[in-house]
């Protein structure tokens, strides 16, 4: 540590000396309530916006022809709309990590970051939903199939099956998502309501705001609420992607039918996600002038866990080789020998060199303090986990038991436009929340300044 | 006189509020409120406030959910809708496991929140602190300390008095209802 010729962040403080209750909020609520808006956020809204289109491009030409339009056929029946479906889940899963279980394990440090992180969630989980939604071509039929409700056909789900379970489970993580969300805004919203100088924007934020005024006794159930949340978040964030294997570990293809599947997909969805944070974290901070509360610090730890998930990841992928050996099941044992070198090999391999080589670049201080260096590995890790899960649903699928059906799979032009397309609505998402919602949780980063905390008197 | 909703005094120093209000507490009033930007637990404790009911909504909230969410699934399985699946049983209580307990979180969570919020008594459209043109600050960098008229031993002048006199006060005034 002490050779490095600069600063160590991981011993530098969470927020900027210098800071005082007055300039934390002014300094987070004039990004929303600024009259101008900065040239450079139109010109990315407007890509984001534009790109935005191609989903209802592909929506529109799906439901006018079907899921021909996409690549899935025998033997391939499951293609980018689980790889993407899976991909943005696990995205949203850093999200729920940062906000709850970093919460529940007092890591101060996360509370610069936990709001746009919780945003992250919700807008990742909102483009997950349209491949489920959208992946039978005909999304009215999805209706019956997936909730239980009473319709005129008497019919009910299969509570047998973990697609169904996989319904609960997204659906659960969405909502209360949402509610922890909008519960943290709260005590925001009425700071952007006294602070907003336009009276339109006033009343918009007043109403978001119930009527919050910072009120002891509210304090004192809010705070049973909020922690009560981290405590509920934190079993289901782990329980969304055991479901999410489920949907494969419980099936009987090998390279499917494994019991590593669910911590080796939830650690894959924090690694994901914290890359995904990352991404977001390093343009936004200095774009927005951020780098008081967003500091060098912040960046260091999120790349530790990147890096320390990254590595459970990696076990993961060598315990699927040594478990197809250890079986001595010949099926198996095939099935990994055409993971890596049968027609999707360069694949397989991209993804050991985006998910295992390229990470561990992260143990040296020069390179992990290096925030360009920093983006591109996040980036990397992100092609890396939408690789990992096209290699392992496509090579488990193309060639199964029988050799006279295997075959091979290829998404189309609208498959591409469809997982582009919700890249731009993710990125449209994001560009409409750091505007008109504050980025950072003020009355949390109060918590956290010099002098905030007042020590108890007993009697 | 009577018309007063109560009396509020400035802080701008979290220690000086929780202060403030153990003295109050001290001298006897009851009937008042603390005001800050963020949860301050010492606070809490100089009202001496009691424990919070949240936990226990939370918690009877999430025995619903599982009893609702285990309910749906043996009643549509077994006796609205049985079926065959691969000679499974129609009560395959495993396998009710994980929507059970996804229900279980999501009514625990929503009951939590309603909980609090219906605690709290929001959203609540209008409320006399409002009136105080300072108050604006209690969102931002000020604390405040309410002294409701309610209170027995409140009287416009000895309240005022004693507010006024609390270390690091920086206004006094009246709220209007």
């Amino acid at each position: 540590m002490a050779s490095t010729p600069h600063v160590d962040p991981a011993s530098a403080p969470i927020i900027a000396p210098g800071h005082t209750f007055r300039t934390v909020t002014d300094k987070i609520a004039s990004i929303v309530l600024a009259r101008r808006t900065p040239l450079h956020w139109f010109l990315g809204f407007a890509i984001a916006f534009g790109i935005a289109q191609l989903v209802l491009l592909t929506i529109v030409r799906l439901l006018f022809w079907g899921i021909g339009s996409w690549g899935v056929t025998v033997p391939v029946g499951w293609g980018f709309d689980i790889i993407n479906f899976v991909w943005w889940i696990g995205i949203g899963h850093a999200g729920t990590l940062i906000s709850a279980i970093l919460l529940l394990l007092k890591q101060e440090w996360r509370t610069s970051i936990n709001r746009f992180a919780e945003a992250m969630t919700l807008f990742a989980v909102a483009c997950a939903a349209q491949y489920p939604l959208f992946h039978t071509g005909r999304p009215w039929i999805a209706a019956y199939w997936l909730l239980p409700y009473p319709n005129t056909m008497g019919l009910w789900p299969n509570f047998r099956s973990p697609l169904i379970w996989d319904v609960f489970a997204v659906t659960t993580y969405a909502s209360v998502s949402a509610v922890f969300w909008y519960v943290g805004l709260i005590p925001d919203f009425a700071t952007l309501r006294d602070r907003a100088k336009n009276k339109l924007m006033a009343m918009v934020y007043g109403v978001a705001s119930m009527g919050w005024r910072g009120s002891a006794r509210h304090w004192h159930n809010y705070e049973s609420a909020y922690l009560l949340l981290a405590g509920l978040a934190t079993p289901l964030v782990v329980s969304v992607h055991t479901v999410v294997s489920f949907d494969f570990a419980v099936g009987v293809l090998p390279g499917w039918h494994a019991t590593i599947f669910p911590p080796y997909f939830v650690a894959g969805a924090i690694y994901a996600g914290f890359a995904m944070v990352l991404t977001l974290a390093i343009p936004l901070r200095s774009w927005y002038g951020l780098k008081d509360f967003i500091t060098d610090r912040h960046l260091d730890n999120m790349a530790k866990v990147m890096l320390a998930t990254g590595l459970v990841v990696a076990y993961g992928y060598a315990m699927e080789a040594f478990f197809a050996w250890y079986s001595a099941s010949s099926w198996e044992l095939f099935m990994i020998q055409n993971r890596m070198f049968g027609p999707y090999g360069h694949m397989y391999w991209a993804l050991i060199l985006c998910n295992v080589v390229a990470p561990n670049t992260l143990w040296w201080p020069r390179l992990r303090h290096s925030t360009a260096w920093l983006f591109f590995i996040s980036l990397v890790v992100s092609v890396g986990m939408w690789l990992e899960r096209y290699v392992i649903i496509v090579t488990s699928l193309h060639r199964d038991f029988l050799p006279s059906s295997w075959g091979m799979y290829q998404g189309t032009v609208w498959d591409w436009s469809f997982f582009i397309g919700t890249i731009g609505l993710f990125l449209t998402l994001m560009y409409l929340f750091v505007r008109f919602l504050p980025a950072i949780s003020m009355f949390e980063m109060k918590t956290i300044l010099p002098g905030a905390r007042v020590e108890e008197h007993h009697g | 006189m009577s018309a007063l909703y109560g009396l509020m005094a400035e802080f701008d120093d979290p220690k000086a509020v929780v202060e403030a209000a153990e003295a109050a507490r001290m001298a006897g009033y009851r009937k008042m409120d603390a005001y800050s930007p963020y949860p301050i637990e010492a606070l809490s404790e100089a009202l001496a406030l009691p424990k919070s009911h949240v936990a226990k909504i939370c918690l009877a909230g999430g025995i619903f959910g599982l009893a609702a969410g285990y309910g749906l699934q043996y009643w549509s399985s077994v006796i609205e809708y049985p079926m065959n699946i691969g000679g499974r049983p129609f009560h395959s209580w495993v396998a009710f496991i994980p929507p059970a307990y996804e229900t279980t979180i999501l009514f625990a969570a929503f009951s939590a929140v309603l909980g609090m919020l219906a605690l709290n008594g929001l959203p609540q459209p209008y409320h006399p602190v409002f009136n105080v043109p300072a108050f604006a600050g209690a969102s931002r960098d000020k604390f405040f300390l309410c002294i409701e008229a309610e209170d027995p031993l409140f009287d416009v002048e000895k309240t005022r008095a004693f507010l006024a006199a609390q270390p690091g006060v920086a206004a006094v005034e009246e709220v209007q209802p």
